[in-house]
């Protein structure tokens, strides 16, 4: 089991730490660091970061909440729609949230970067809090009610401390986002506001300044752990103290004031929806009235050839990088998954288990930028120039995405009864056997939406897609990026058609998930 | 063809579940482990079937170790409490699942299990989805998915215990016929005496991680090894007695004990051990009573003897009302002796 471990681990020690280190000690022996960590503006730009994500946070968890509860206290015919719809905005490209959000608040700003935050991430909230609460045993609340509490007392005092280590969970991930949020604050920001994430994209990027960038990661990397253990802990609590539910025996119909909540619910799922309309609507009119020229122009280059290829071809080869660098996800996550969960079952020390936990999830919260630039000064060292392959864009995704499938893949894994792996082995099947006749085709559903949902968060990243992408490959989001940063109607008007049809792709997708989704899947996180 | 466990200890961290335990099963015999839930039954159970580790001690199949046997090397079946059936597989499915391992081929699997069903009385079940069978009919899955790779041992945690009484009692005669057509050596798990006596050769009572008394079910309830043995299994009013000639005196009579040892003895009486009976010797005021399923459960004060509130019982149709007095013969079915202290 340990020897499986290196898998996972080992990727994540050449393609995560080595890169990031190298970066980071690049920096380091540069000098300069502590001249960049003493200026006042560095500590303003870590306030700026901290303070709108913990605004984001904020937003994300108010409006979260009454979602959660309807998705899992709820018996209506249409809450499956609205599942939907929640998951939606989560699995958008950053970088159409953020061009959402500029047709609505042209001028972008402060409060644009929390709210496009808070949009990307309620999705989070609503999973995370609302996968518990679905399980939670209700009668704990009956017995709060008959003992004469009222329903706003119940709740305060029997359900939400139950549902504490889910909120903190999904709160310490939603802060993760934000804090690192990279196309929601470069597209709404502008030059005037900087997040730690932006300003090293800004400084290793556009003005070669290596230390400072470093000095950044570093801080960055602080900030990214903290959080992580916290969710961790948070995580741990959850696990141990709750006994659950099936699903059916705690959804009904709504009584009294909870039309309420659900009223509140559906307002919120409106406002999700208002930038993705908006968005839609934009790419639909032209100059002269409602057109389809924007989607037309994807089969050229864009205004004065902005694009080194056609739109199409960028979407197709969205399509085959988003594929390769799934696979690649797949098989790591989910051999990290097993190991994982192996680990927790076996008598091993729970420190050791959280460590290696913590350490799968640390390439959700590291600077893209970061380990894009790293790849470029260190994988020259591996055999077959990696630099130049067309796997290097992958590898960066599969990165990303692999901690997100493992969210997803352990806490199904973790819910197969121990003993029904038992009953295999006493029949004669051994542990290899055991997971492929027992765990494999009890999980295999959530591992069919574990790889569409990493598919399409792979179609959408921005960050290192951006930064590692060949001018003569880029994928459909880095197209985009370039045609908002230059002037013309007609480069907009494809920049929204792009965004629309990512869009698509991304709803039809989600919609399969959700068509997928075994039950034992809803204690998954996301 | 025979289980030996010697001084076998199974600890949790500081907390010793089972402590050196010595236990034998022969070929063909089924054994009950009886006792209270939390006294390590299940835990030794598990130990056997290599599924927990052992601290100490050793556990032999024909005088072979088996301490580096894994479990899926072990040809232990087990039958889990709730049947822990494979929901991805339909019965077939389920019950070929140990052949499979096997690598039987597929005309003599589909044929054994068609067998196996038929013993179980599910016949033409094999398409079935096991989430659409009811409590009983897992169970009986369960138990043909065990038994089907024809195990060398047969472990039975609880088997019955998840189910309705009434079922139970159908699926615990059902159980100890299979187990006696398939002659299966078997060791069955429970806390509950009625199944223990109905299915088991040879009954072991188990209590705070040891065996204390291992005997044949009736010598095991009519002479528990002492006095908790004794309240476990239902006597919980304890008398001195001298035996003469195979006849007990006691405080609340003469009772007729003819396998008792002669002598002084200590006997615990169950509640039937005491009969509402109009010629009966004792006379007693009614305290209290309760409808039972086929007679009343009183408890009641004898007035000759200063023994406090004992149990005793009476038919439906004649049961006295609570403040009434009432008269009370001893029965010997209910009566165990205790060695004496």
């Amino acid at each position: 089991m340990i020897a499986t471990a290196l898998i996972p681990l080992g990727f994540l020690a050449v393609f995560f730490v080595w890169p990031v280190a190298a970066i980071v000690h690049r920096g380091l022996s540069a000098g300069g660091v502590a001249a960049v960590l003493g200026r006042a503006d560095t500590w303003e730009l870590v306030g700026f970061t901290l303070g709108q994500a913990a605004a984001s946070t904020a937003v994300a968890l108010l409006a979260g909440m009454p979602v959660a509860f309807v998705t899992a206290r709820v018996r209506l015919p249409w809450i499956g729609l609205l599942r939907v719809l929640v998951l939606v905005p989560f699995v958008l490209p950053t970088i159409v949230v953020g061009l959402a959000f500029r047709t609505l608040i042209p001028d972008g700003g402060v409060v644009a970067i929390v709210l496009a935050n808070a949009f990307f991430n309620v999705a989070v909230v609503a999973r995370t809090v609302g996968g518990l609460w679905t399980h939670l045993d209700r009668r704990a609340e009956d017995a709060a009610r008959s003992l004469g509490a009222s329903r706003l007392t119940a709740f305060r005092t029997v359900t939400l401390p139950a549902l504490a280590p889910a909120v903190g969970s999904a709160a310490a991930v939603v802060f993760l986002f934000s804090a690192t949020s990279f196309g929601v604050v470069l597209v709404l920001g502008a030059a005037e506001y900087r997040t730690l994430e932006t300003e090293i994209y800004l400084r290793t990027v556009e003005l070669f300044d290596l230390p400072g960038a470093a000095a950044l990661s570093l801080l960055q990397i602080v900030a990214v752990l903290a959080a992580l253990v916290a969710g961790a802990v948070a995580r741990r609590r959850r696990e141990s103290a709750l006994r659950l539910r099936a699903k059916e025996e705690t959804a009904r119909r709504p009584v009294g004031p909870e039309w309420t909540v659900v009223a509140l619910a559906l307002a919120i799922v409106g406002l999700l929806m208002t930038p993705i309309v908006a968005m839609v609507l934009r790419s639909l009119s032209t100059s002269d009235g409602w057109g389809l020229a924007g989607y037309r122009a994807l089969a050229g280059t864009g205004d004065r050839g902005v694009l080194a290829v056609s739109g199409v071809d960028a979407a197709l080869n969205s399509l085959r990088t988003a594929t390769d660098a799934t696979a690649l996800a797949l098989v790591l996550g989910l051999t990290a998954s097993v190991v994982l969960v192996s680990l927790r079952r076996g008598r091993h020390r729970a420190a050791l288990v959280e460590a290696v936990d913590t350490a799968l999830m640390l390439p959700l919260g590291v600077s893209a930028v970061t380990v894009g630039f790293g790849y470029l000064i260190t994988l020259d060292a591996l055999p077959g120039d990696l630099r130049t392959s067309p796997l290097l864009v992958p590898l960066a995704q599969a990165l990303v995405i692999t901690p997100l499938i493992i969210r997803i893949m352990v806490p199904v894994l973790s819910s197969i009864d121990t003993r029904l792996r038992q009953a295999a082995a006493t029949l004669g099947a051994g542990p290899v056997r055991v997971w492929r006749e027992v765990d494999l085709p009890l999980a295999a559903r959530s591992l069919l939406s574990a790889a569409a949902f990493g598919y399409v968060v792979a179609l959408g990243e921005f960050g290192a897609t951006s930064f590692l992408a060949r001018p003569d490959a880029p994928t459909l989001p880095v197209a985009i990026g370039a045609l908002i940063s230059r002037p013309g109607e007609l480069n907009n008007q494809m920049a929204y058609a792009a965004c629309t049809l990512l869009m698509v792709v991304t709803v039809a997708v989600v919609l399969l998930v959700e068509r997928l989704r075994a039950p034992a899947a809803n204690l998954g996180e996301f | 063809m025979s289980l030996r466990a010697k001084g076998m200890t199974v600890a949790f961290g500081k907390l010793t579940a089972v402590s050196t335990v010595d236990l034998e099963i022969a070929d063909g015999e089924v054994v009950a482990l009886l006792g209270p839930s939390g006294c390590g039954k299940s835990t030794l159970l598990r130990a056997l079937a290599g599924l927990e580790p052992t601290a100490v001690g050793t556990v032999e199949w024909d005088e072979q170790d088996l301490a580096g046997v894994p479990v899926h090397r072990r040809g232990f079946g087990l039958v889990f409490q709730d049947g822990q059936l494979f929901p991805h597989r339909d019965v077939a499915g389920n019950v070929a699942f140990g052949l499979r391992m096997l690598r039987v081929p597929d005309g003599e699997r589909q044929a054994r299990v068609a067998e196996l069903l038929s013993l179980v009385g599910l016949d033409g079940y094999q398409r079935r989805r096991v989430t659409e069978l009811s409590g009983g009919e897992q169970q009986r899955v369960a138990l043909a998915r065990a038994l089907a790779p024809r195990p060398r041992l047969l472990l039975l945690d609880e088997p019955l215990s998840a189910l309705d009484r009434a079922l139970r009692e159908q699926l615990a005669l059902d159980l100890a016929r299979v187990l006696a057509e398939a002659g299966t050596t078997a060791l069955v798990v429970t806390h509950d005496h009625d199944e223990a006596f109905t299915l088991a050769d040879r009954v072991a009572v188990m209590r705070a991680g040891s065996i204390v008394q291992t005997g044949r079910p009736e010598q095991v309830w009519r002479c528990p090894a002492d006095e908790q043995t004794a309240a476990f299994l239902g006597a919980r009013t304890v008398l001195d007695a001298t035996v003469a000639d195979g006849r007990a005196a006691t405080p609340l009579g003469v009772v007729g004990l003819p396998w008792a040892p002669a002598g002084r003895v200590r006997i615990a009486l169950r509640p039937n051990a005491l009969r509402a009976d109009p010629d009966g010797s004792v006379d007693a005021e009614v305290l209290g009573r309760v409808h039972r399923r086929d007679h009343v459960r009183l408890v009641v004060r004898p007035s000759t003897v200063d023994i406090g509130e004992v149990d005793a019982v009476a038919p439906v149709g004649a049961a006295p009302q609570v403040g009434e007095r009432v008269r009370l013969a001893l029965d010997p079915d209910g009566v165990a002796v205790l060695p004496s202290a």
